[in-house]
């Protein structure tokens, strides 16, 4: 019986109610509420300092929150941020530092190890097993600076999926790639969606939002519009949330939009 | 007169002669203990640029030195306490008064040191004691210093040992060690804490101005060979130790200051590295 239920709707993943942020006084999110259903996919989009980072950053419990609440999967956001993964920004990274693509991805589950504990012979299935799904696997001997873009993504995806997440948040993952990159790993996330992962992207990428995923969030400090592409990526709803930061051509009817 | 002719009896009595004395004994286990956890904390301080701080920590403790000194107090319980005060400040003045981490730490680097120099230069014999306090003298290392050099160091390396893999979390990527639930704050204060009571312990073997050298130099050069965290920890120490020993004995036949003796050995193995690494300046347009 309880299987038909996961038929139609599935369950809320992520919900967000009234949440209020800053940097000293300054709000850098105003009365955010919205919710994504589990299996979903969706870009939150909107110009430089919309909050994006900082929005993953609260779900995250990397800052406190001045008021509102965040669930993950039901659950209080402290108690369910094991089910949280997350990817930061590639250009956050330290390409430098003399650790293995293993030892990245392997890092992804001391959140569930806790103080002191080692690395077990499941910890390191699981990590070959995460390598594996992202086609990483003959790689993880590999100095991490010695990745090409798309693979230093896919290494820090895995290390996303090492920690087991119902929810993953990914901070910009597609800068910087090319158009080829840039499709396989659209192709990953797809697969990853397919297993019922629930994704949020912060992305710049309006295009690729509009092609490859269920849903928009567009972000300047307030929700400003949360729905389908279609409905959602219009002129109105893009000028309202990028204000002066974009620029929109309307071509016979298509809407192209790029940053100044 | 033995015969001159045995190399291999030349050899060993080279090498054991200075060992007829119980204070070479005593620094040659000192530095080499010395070399070892200076090398495993030194790992962290050269993969996240803390060079200056470690610099500056062992100048600053000079203050410590100075006022046990006075009080006759024990030197490197002072030192040690003044250290990590000194640790603890800089970090703290940097994360909440809007500071520059590395304005903080010429603060606390200069003012410490200046302090010291203050407290020593009004005391009786001061030469003798500022220069040994300054450029190491591991000669001098009594039993009860090589028992303090000896816990320390287990403290240390069980400390690192215990929280190797948060340690190398936090210093890698701290945001997502944050996000995975580990205390970040507190394990970056508790390693500078350990970098403090390191310089402190490192103070007797190499002194005050050298002891960054021997946090820096034997990791730089392993890094330069390894890519590996852990192999470039093991290959430091035994950079480390091999130049103490070197240095060692190069400060007994030749009569020169032993702490600079040892830290010029471990120059000569940085600059071997970087010459010869399979990254380094002789293959760098070859290699791939």
């Amino acid at each position: 019986m309880s299987s038909q239920a996961s038929g139609a709707e599935k369950e809320t993943a992520l919900e967000v109610k009234g949440l209020w942020v800053g940097y000293d006084k300054h709000p850098a999110l105003e009365d955010v509420s919205f919710s994504v259903r589990a299996g979903e996919m969706v870009g939150v989009v909107g110009p430089n300092g919309a909050g994006k980072s900082t929005l993953f950053k609260v779900i995250l419990g990397l800052r406190r929150a001045w008021r509102g609440t965040i669930q993950v999967a039901g659950m209080e956001a402290k108690s369910g941020r094991h089910l949280l993964g997350y990817m930061p920004q590639m250009e956050l990274v330290d390409w430098q530092f003399p650790v293995t693509v293993f030892d990245v991805v392997m890092m992804g589950r001391y959140g569930r190890l806790g103080l002191f504990h080692r690395p077990m012979r499941k910890d390191r299935d699981a990590v070959l097993s995460c390598l594996e799904q992202v086609g990483m696997q003959d790689l993880a001997g590999r100095q991490i600076g010695e990745l090409s873009g798309g693979q230093q993504r896919r290494a820090f995806i895995a290390r996303a999926l090492a920690q087991e997440p119902e929810v993953l948040l990914l901070d910009e993952p597609m800068a910087g790639l090319d158009a080829a990159a840039q499709h396989d790993f659209l192709v990953l996330l797809d697969t990853l969606r397919q297993q019922d992962k629930t994704i949020l992207v912060a992305t710049h990428d309006l295009s690729c939002v509009a092609t490859s995923f269920d849903k928009a969030l567009c972000l300047n400090r307030r929700v400003i519009a949360l729905g389908s592409p279609r409905d959602v990526l219009t002129m109105e709803i893009l000028y309202a949330t990028y204000q002066s930061h974009l620029l929109l051509v309307n071509v016979e009817g298509k809407i192209y939009a790029s940053h100044k | 007169m033995p015969a001159i002719s045995d190399p291999l009896a030349s050899v060993s009595r080279f090498l054991l002669e200075p060992m007829r004395f119980a204070f070479m004994q005593r620094g040659l286990l000192a530095v080499v203990l010395v070399s070892i956890i200076c090398a495993v904390i030194g790992t962290f301080v050269v993969l996240k640029g803390m060079a200056f701080i470690g610099d500056a920590l062992a100048h600053s403790s000079f203050a410590g030195v100075a006022t046990a000194f006075v009080l006759g107090a024990n030197i490197y319980l002072g030192a040690a306490i003044w250290a990590v005060l000194a640790a603890l400040t800089i970090a703290f003045i940097s994360r909440r008064a809007g500071v520059r981490f590395d304005t903080a730490i010429g603060i606390i680097f200069a003012g410490g040191f200046a302090l010291g120099i203050v407290l020593i230069s009004g005391a009786k014999n001061y030469t003798v004691d500022l220069f040994s306090f300054l450029f190491g003298n591991v000669l001098g290392v009594g039993s009860s210093d090589l028992l303090l050099i000896g816990v320390t160091s287990a403290i240390v390396i069980g400390i690192i040992g215990l929280l190797y893999k948060e340690f190398l979390f936090t210093s890698y990527d701290p945001t997502m060690a944050a996000a995975s639930g580990l205390p970040v704050g507190l394990l970056q204060y508790l390693l500078l804490a350990l970098l403090g009571i390191t310089t402190v312990v490192s103070m007797k073997a190499v002194g005050i101005v050298l002891v960054v050298a021997m946090l820096v130099t034997p990791p730089a050069a392993a890094a330069l060979l390894t890519q590996r965290f852990h192999l470039i920890m093991l290959l430091g120490a035994a950079i480390g130790v091999l130049s103490s020993i070197v240095g060692l004995y190069l400060s007994f036949y030749a009569r020169v200051a032993s702490g600079a003796a040892i830290v010029l050995v471990a120059t000569f193995f940085f600059l071997l590295a970087l010459l010869f690494a399979p990254r380094g300046l002789l293959f760098r347009r070859g290699g791939g």
